[in-house]
């Protein structure tokens, strides 16, 4: 898993039909001081999470999947999380 | 998932017998604000997406899911052509 924050919403009419219904968001996933980690990705979002939201991204298509509520579907990361504190030891 | 423009096609005569029929995009990746973000890869395609158009694509196993019960042997597949991008503040019609 990933921390990301959601910088906004990907909004899609023709789709495959496993994410209907179900928000695209747009993450941009983060290094520990904050700093972006790579481009931007889509994610479905499976907490309701909304823009500015510090998240828990999963980038692995079974945990995905299983967290929206969509078995064997073309889904392979999304939002699992809003996340209130990170500490490091 | 990540997100992508629409800029080519690739044809094959011989191919894998699960690969017939699917049509095989050349997809360029590309940030929130449209721009080039690395280099083009080739998507299977559930959609029916044309050229030009703004895409995300799903990688890796699962993107051959899109095909179900077929068996297609990707490992990339457009699974929705954008309407629209709200990032930043900001909004695009793709």
């Amino acid at each position: 898993m990933l921390i990301a924050r959601v910088i906004g919403e990907a909004v899609a009419t023709r789709k495959h039909s496993s994410h209907e219904a179900c928000k695209a968001l747009l993450v941009q996933p983060l290094d520990l001081d904050g700093s972006p980690r790579g481009v931007p990705v889509v994610a479905l979002d499976a907490v309701d999470a909304g823009a500015g939201d510090r998240v828990l991204l999963t980038a692995e298509g079974f945990s995905a999947m299983t967290s929206v509520g969509r078995a064997n579907s073309p889904i392979d990361s999304a939002v699992i999380g809003v996340i209130d504190e990170v500490s490091l030891f | 998932m990540q997100l992508g423009r629409v800029i080519g096609r690739v044809w094959a005569t011989v191919k894998d017998q699960g690969l017939e029929g699917q049509r095989l995009l050349f997809v360029e990746p590309v940030t929130p604000d449209l721009r080039s973000a690395g280099k083009p890869i080739i998507c299977a395609d559930c959609t029916g997406a044309g050229a030009g158009e703004i895409v995300y694509w799903c990688r890796g196993r699962e993107s051959s899911f899109a095909f179900l019960p077929a068996e297609v042997p990707t490992d990339a597949t457009i699974v929705a052509i954008l309407d629209e991008l709200h990032a930043g503040g900001e909004s695009h019609r793709c």
